[in-house]
This record gives structure tokens, sequence and C-alpha cells, in this order.
């Protein structure tokens, strides 16, 4: 028996003898497994450059103001003085109004395509709001400018705060100009619900259709089916999709600079101008004089980073969660 | 860890075989076959002839087709399985090689040691024509011309009978064959690269009667020229094509012995009470 | 029983009494008691069946108020965005503010050239490691990755936009649309890693199977057989990756910083249609709203048509032949 150089010549058939060789080097395929792991590798690279770069970047402002930074709402590039509170106050408050708009609407959309559109319908309207996602943050300021915003000044604004008496509130008190907290809101709202409907989607079509059939079967209508059976099955999964949309209007930022109305300010008011972190970012960027006012931006943009990575965090793992146990019941 | 019992144990079950007088091109000893810490097959030790179809027949879960795919190294592609054992591959010249031997290379042993499976698999994205051609490509005596292969390909789309069918369409998609077709296509690309065995894994299980005839005469053909190892959970189809028979049972081989023998008198009662249909 | 008749629901069912009155040929009519329970079984049929065509018309108009949006925008683009789109928009650089005129022809080549180059670092770092992760589907580094591409994902663009800054636009004391690709293009790695991973993940193992039998090494397999048979669902893939990094802003902000001159170079800052409609909408000038219109439309067509193409990909499914 030799296998020193696994190599013996045979007659195959008619054909020329050819070599038995069964030796060989699997070195090609270590190379190809290590060429895929390093690109692999890429992915956490790519975050650990990011948190460095902003790291650095923000460094000397966290360095500067200290914990203040993030509660001081005194923004002044003239005396050298920042804090980021006002921007913190809009992306919180902008956000909020877009998820109280768009969870409804987006959670409402899927249930539609879920459970109640008929098949030829259905394509067509998630086409639809699929196609929301599509369209780029910059025509969605474009529009909010020349559209939305007279709307609101004209219309929704004063009818929120005369017609149906909502002046008297703090939350819609003060002047209409337009530009404000609502109007970003608004247009985040539109931006986000492709987002929350299309995951809601998703986790709805993985309901076991049993769910439906056995709430039916007990005799429940089509809304108790849903109330009852269909959305506690999908809760977390939407509510997963819901905090993924939130993530999603946390960082948006072109549409919100260009309708936010940019001031530095912590108004209760949702008619006010006010700004988001991402907006601040964009907006003073390239008017930014002195290494410490970049250096203010790039901690906003630092602090944006670690908020949207612990709400992408939870979203995806609440995700994942219904993926797990969704598969795994009967 | 199972060597020294497994070795054992294959020496009892290969007790059948010792007046086969015939060069066996193929053998295992001792072969055991793992998924995650559960052996599928124990300590097999089983020759293949030369130039002969060998069946294995045995009820589902007995082990036959992991013990098949033992046989080119397919086995160890699957996440967590693991072989201990050997199987030796003897060439025309007398040399015998351990395709688990430390020096050699699973791509090398498949080259020589080619498979078909229980499904079709025509690769989607090649013609017909690529699809017999694909193995060339990675073969030391692989076409070297466009025209060397063409050649190729004909005579091995003609030793699978499937020639007259395909060969006015040789560059459309090998996908709308169709399943015999795909089929005979697939043992098509295995002979192409003239490999020293072929192992066939439930060949014709997906397949209508008619193109499971096809397949069987196909066999038929090519045993006088190669050797061939054919997994069949059809007994009928064993005692067809094959001239000798293993009978597999809970990942143990049971009984070898020429086909008609082990059919008509089978020494171990378990081979009688399956062949008869007592289970499986 | 008889004690919760007197219960003041029992007047919500006064409409549907007569519906329950007995009929007149009936020989005993139904005592009081009997008449109040199914009065109240009734009322509360009747209060469900209420809810839910109230629930559900909500979830209808639910539908309807989401699709409004999309309608809206295409609209106003459509009116406000073709009466500015000559051919000159296409053939013209941008002219100075009051000079009529003037188009985007330097900011179409720029987003070009930069969806080219961010695709040239984004497509094989993304299809390479979207085939790890579909090769050692349980390997804890590729959970590890899978979970970190996700976050990836969706971090917002603005940070990706400092990231290209603090590296290549800081060291070097310019702007340039090298920096803008980097940056596009590491947003194009995270969504291609997971396309490529489910795309991958559809080829069936029996394939694969057949590949190594017949001798193909590994990478072979992977790169010969797999990625060719995943090929139409990988380069749908790339195409949406591409189409949703051609309207990204942000980023460019930081990087490319725009180019009111003719430039083509990767070491100069760039013109970019986003940026160039960011200027021009948030300018107090006519004619530059009427070319951001214009420039909203070319976006979104250019977007349109990739997505197009991405759908036709998916569509081919037989491609070339194997050499």
């Amino acid at each position: 028996m030799s296998e020193g150089d696994g190599a013996a010549v045979i007659a195959n058939g008619d054909d020329a003898p050819r070599p038995l060789r069964i030796v060989g080097s699997a070195i090609a395929d270590r190379v190809y497994t290590w060429v895929l792991t390093a690109f692999a590798l890429c992915i956490p690279a790519l975050l650990l450059l990011l948190v460095i770069a902003l790291g650095l970047a923000g460094w000397p402002a966290f360095r500067r103001f200290g914990f203040a930074f993030l509660t001081s709402s005194t923004w002044n590039p003239v005396a050298g003085i920042y804090g980021a509170a006002p921007a913190i106050y809009g992306t919180v408050v902008t956000s909020i109004i877009a998820l109280i708009v768009a969870t409804p609407l987006g959670v409402g959309v899927a249930l539609f395509l879920s459970d109640l559109a008929p098949r030829r319908v259905r394509q067509p309207v998630a086409f639809l709001v699929d196609l929301l996602a599509a369209i780029p943050s910059v025509v969605y300021g474009l529009w909010g400018i020349f559209v939305l915003l007279p709307f609101l000044r004209e219309t929704l604004m004063p009818f929120l705060r005369d017609t149906l008496g909502l002046g008297g509130t703090v939350f819609f008190s003060g002047p209409a100009y337009g530009p404000s907290m609502l109007a970003a809101g608004l247009i985040l709202a539109v931006m986000v619900l492709p987002y929350i409907s299309a995951i809601s989607r998703e986790v709805l079509l993985a309901v076991p259709r049993s769910q439906r059939e056995a709430a039916l079967a007990l005799g429940a209508t089509r809304w108790e089916m849903i109330r009852g059976a269909v959305i506690p099955y999908a809760k977390s999964g939407i509510i997963g999709g819901i905090i993924l949309g939130l993530g999603r209007a946390l960082g948006e930022t072109m549409a919100v600079t260009m309708l936010i109305g940019n001031r530095h300010e912590i108004s209760a008011s949702l008619l006010a101008p006010g700004y988001t972190m991402a907006s601040l970012i964009a907006n003073e960027f390239a008017e930014a004089s002195s290494d410490l006012h970049l250096s203010a931006l790039m901690a906003v943009g630092l602090t944006l980073f670690v908020i949207t990575m612990i709400v992408n965090g939870i979203a995806r793992w609440l995700v994942w969660q219904v993926g797990r146990t969704g598969s795994g019941r009967p | 860890m199972a060597t020294n019992s497994s070795l054992t144990s294959g020496a009892l079950a290969s007790g059948g075989q010792h007046h086969v007088t015939d060069i066996q091109r193929l053998a295992s000893e001792g072969l055991t076959a793992y998924f995650g810490s559960a052996a599928a097959i124990r300590g097999i030790t089983l020759g293949v002839p030369d130039r002969s179809v060998t069946a294995i027949i045995g009820p589902s879960g007995c082990g036959k087709s992991t013990f098949l795919r033992c046989l080119n190294r397919m086995h160890e592609t699957i996440q967590g399985a693991r072989v201990d054992g050997r199987v030796v591959l003897t060439a025309r010249d007398g040399k015998a090689l351990d395709i688990y031997a430390k020096s050699a290379n699973p791509i090398a042993v498949r080259k020589h040691i080619g498979m078909v499976f229980q499904r079709p698999t025509p690769f989607p994205t090649m013609s017909i024509r690529d699809n017999v051609a694909a193995g060339l490509k990675v073969t030391a005596n692989g076409a070297s011309t466009p025209r060397r292969t063409d050649e190729i390909v004909e005579r091995a789309l003609r030793r699978a009978a499937l020639w007259e069918e395909v060969k006015d369409r040789l560059r459309t998609s090998a996908v709308a064959l169709s399943g015999g077709q795909q089929q005979r296509l697939c043992i098509a690309r295995a002979l192409a690269t003239e490999p020293e065995v072929i192992l066939l894994d439930e060949p014709t299980a997906s397949l209508d009667p008619i193109s499971t005839q096809r397949i069987e005469e196909l066999l038929h053909e090519l045993e006088g020229e190669m050797t061939i190892v054919v997994v069949t959970h059809n007994m009928q189809q064993a005692a067809r094509v094959s001239s000798r028979t293993a009978f597999f049972l809970n990942g143990e081989l049971i009984e070898t012995a020429p086909t008609r023998q082990l059919f008509t008198s089978p020494s171990d009662s378990r081979t009688e009470a399956y062949i008869t249909g007592r289970f499986g | 029983m008889a004690g919760l008749a007197g219960r003041p629901d029992g007047e919500r069912t006064t409409v549907s009494a007569p519906a329950i009155a007995p009929a007149p040929d009936r020989p005993h009519r139904p005592s009081d008691r009997q008449r109040a329970f199914a009065e109240r079984t009734l009322g509360t049929v009747q209060r469900r069946r209420i809810v839910n065509a109230v629930m559900l018309s909500l979830l209808f108009l639910a539908a309807i108020a989401a699709t409004l949006p999309l309608l809206f925008i295409l609209f106003h683009l459509m009116r406000l965005g073709i009466t500015s789109l000559t051919p000159a928009f296409f053939t013209k650089m941008p002219r100075p503010v009051g000079e009529a005129g003037g188009g985007m022809a330097n900011a179409i080549v720029g987003t070009l050239i930069l969806i080219g180059a961010a695709s040239a670092i984004g497509l094989p770092i993304g299809v390479g490691a979207g085939l790890y992760l579909a090769e050692r589907r349980g390997a804890r580094l590729a959970n590890a990755v899978r979970y970190l591409s996700d976050v990836l994902n969706g971090l917002p663009s603005i940070v990706m936009g400092i990231f290209a800054w603090q590296f290549l636009v800081r060291p070097v004391g310019h702007f340039s649309a090298l920096a803008g690709a980097v940056a596009l293009g590491a947003m194009m790695i995270p969504m291609l890693t997971r396309t490529t991973e489910e795309m991958v993940r559809l080829v069936p193992v029996a394939l694969r199977e057949a590949a190594l039998a017949l001798g193909y090494s590994k990478w072979r397999t992977s790169l010969t057989i797999v990625v060719r048979t995943a090929g139409p669902g990988i380069v749908t893939g790339a195409l949406v990756a591409m189409a949703r990094i051609a309207g990204e802003t942000a980023p460019l902000l930081f990087t490319v910083l725009g180019n009111q001159f003719w430039s083509v170079s990767l070491a100069e800052p760039i013109a970019a249609l986003p940026l160039q409609i960011f200027e021009y909408a948030k300018s107090p000038y006519e004619e530059w709203h009427a070319l951001a219109w214009a420039g909203a439309l070319v976006l979104i067509s250019l977007i349109l048509v990739i997505g197009v193409a991405a759908r036709f990909a998916t569509r081919q499914r037989f491609g070339a032949h194997g050499d």
C-alpha cells in the first residue's frame, strides 16, 4: 500500500493512461476563505472606524464642556459656548410626532394589506407605500418647502390653533410661520411610514393562518380576529418595526434641515422652529469657523450615533425575537 | 475514537465476501461516519468489484446514502460531519490509495469518484453542453480546445443515451429538459471526466417509470466498462441492475453477496425478513 | 337573569326589538326573561358588528392616507419639474443668479461618477461579506457580523459623512469626490451584505454538492456555481443599493461639497444632483426653484430607472453560457 505520493498510473478503457492522483493542496480554498473572512471583517472594522472618527472629532468639545454639553441650551459660536440640549429636544419632539402620525397609518396599512385587501389591490398599494422609501430625503425637503409649508401656514396651523381652539394650549401657541417642529415631524412621518409598514406587513404575514382561522371559528368578527389573534401574535415584531422607524426619524437630515426652521430654542409649541441633531450638523458645518465649533458639531454627531445605535440594537433584537419564537410555534 | 470497535465489527460483517476473486476497485475498511457525535454508520467494511454494478439496499435511515457519500468524501461537506476508517481506491497497476490518508485531497478524490444524486442537479446557469463539460474544467485531462470539448461532450452524452435527444439544442438551458433527461445529463456530466468509479444515490427515486427504465438500461450498458455503486430503496431495481448487493440495517452492514444469492438464499435472517417484505 | 333585564343597556336594543317580535301564529309568546336575554344578545352582536365596521373602515382609511403622500409628491414633481426640463438642463452648466437658462450637466455627471465610484468600493466588500455569511451560517463570527451589519444599515447617513470627512477630507485639507464615494460605498456595504446572503441561501444545497462531487474546489463552487446561480438576485440587490445612495445628500455635505464648475476628478470637489437641489431649494430665486424641481424629477427618474432595471434583472433567469 503506497500512500507516499498517492499517485499511480492506470489504463482507463480505450483511452490513454491517466495518472490517478489524489493528493493536492487545498491552499486556494484556504485563501478564498481568508478573503471572504476579510470582507466580512470590514463590517466590524467600519463600525470601529466610525466610532474612532466621531470620537476623535467630538472629543475636544466633550472635554471642554463635559456632561453639560448635553444639558446646556446655550449655543453661541461667537462666545464659544456650546450646549446641545435644544437639538436633542428637537430630535425627540420631531421623532415623537413622526411616530404618533406614522404608527397608526403604517400598522393600519399593513393590517389592511395582510387581512382585508383583495388580492388585486394588495400589490399596487404595497408598491406605492414601499416607493415612499425610494424618494430621496432632499426631494421630501423640496416638496416640504413648496407644498407642505404653505399648506401648514395657511390651512392646518390656523385650523389647529383657531378653529379647534388649541392655540390656548402651550403646544399650539405662538405665530405660525410654517417652518417648525410640526412640519419636520410630519415630513418625518411620511418618511418612516414605509419602514413601519414594511416590517409590520412582514410580521403580520408570518402569523400562521391557523391563528386567524381559530379566531374566526370561535365566531369572532374580523376586527376581533385582528385584535385578539393577529396583533398579539405579531406585537413585538410590530414594535420592532416602529423602533426601527424611530431610528430612521432620529437621523434624518436633509428634509428636516429644510423644514424645521433651524433655531436654537426649546419651545413647547410645535408651531415654533427648532433644531434636530442631524439638521444642526448639516446646517452649521459649512459655516463652522473655529475648531471648537466643528468639534461641537461632531460631538452632536457622536451623541446621535450612540442614540441610534441603541435604538437600532433594541429594534433588531425585537424583530429577531419574533423570527425565532414565531417560527418555533406550531 | 471508535476505530477499534468498528474494525472488529467490520471484520465480522465482511465475512461474506471472501470468495470474491475479482479485483476490488474500491473498498471501505472499518468505516464509521458521524453527524456530530451520533454515528450514522458503524464499522463498514465492504469491497466493490471492478467493472460491475454493486447495489446497496436497506430501509430508509439505515445509513446507505451516508455510506455512499463517504466513498468520495462528500459526507464531510456537511457541517459537523466526520469520518473514521479507510476507503482504499485501487489503481489499474495495483497501487492502493487510501482516500482518507492525510496526504489525500478530497477535491482530487472526487475527480476520480463521480457521483449522481437523487434529484437531478443540472447547473441552471449553464447550457446542456456546458453542464456536461463542467467537470472537464477541473480535471487534469480536461479538454484543451473547444473542439476536443465538443468531442468529449458528445461521447459522454452518447454513453448516457441522451445524445439523440439533445444534439440539436446543446446550447440551450439544461433546466428545460425533463426530469429523466436531466438525470441522464447528470450521468453524462459524471462520465465526461472518466472517473474510476461512479456512485449513484437513488438515481431514479424522483423519476417516472419510463425514465427509470432508461437509466437502468444505461447502468447495464456501463457495467462492463466501469465500477458503479448504486444506492436504492427499491429491491427489484437492485435485483435488475446489480451483480452484487449489500444490505444495510441501522447503520451496519448486515450481509453482502452476489445479487442472485442474496435475494434467493440470504444467510442472515434480517436480510431475509427485509427482502420478503416483513419490514422497511 | 330577570334582574339584569332592567339594566339600561336594554334601551340600546329597542331599535331591533321588532325583529324578534313573535310571529303571530306562534302558540306561545316568549316570557319577559327570554325576551330580555334575546335583546341583550342581539345588542352585543350589533355592537360588535358596529365596532367591526368602524375599525375596518379606519384600516381602509389608513391605507388611503398612506398612499396619498406619494401621489401628491409625484404629482407636484411632474407639474413643477416638467416645465423646467429643457434640453439645456442636461447639457448646460449652472448659470449665476439672474441669468436665465442654465442646467445641471455637471451635477448629473457628478452623481453618476459618485454612484460608480461608490459601487466600486461597496460592491466587492458587500458581496464578499454576504457570501461569507451564507457560507458559514452558524459560525459565531457570522452571527456577530450579521447583527453589526443590520445595525450599520440603520445608522444615519450623516454619520457616514462625518466618518469620511474625518479620515479623508480633514487630513488632506480639501474636499473630494473620493471621500464622498467612500461614504456612499460604506452605506452600500450593509445593504449588499444582507441581500447577497439571502440570495445565496436560496441556491439549493444540491447544486453545491453536485459541483463538489465533480471535483470542484470550494472557491470554484462558490464563485462559478453558487454566485452565478444567485447572480440575478445579487445584481438586483446591487441596483437597489445604488438607487438608495443615488439620492443621498447628507454625507455629501461633508465630503464632495459641490462644485459650480465642470469636474470629473475624484480628487476634486464634484457637483451632485442632490446637493444642487438642496442649494437651489434653499435659495430665494424663482428660477433656481424651478431648476430644483427639474433636478428632483431627473433624480427620481434616475432612481426609478435603476429600480426598473433591478426588477428586470430579477426576471432574467438563464443568463449567458458557461465559458
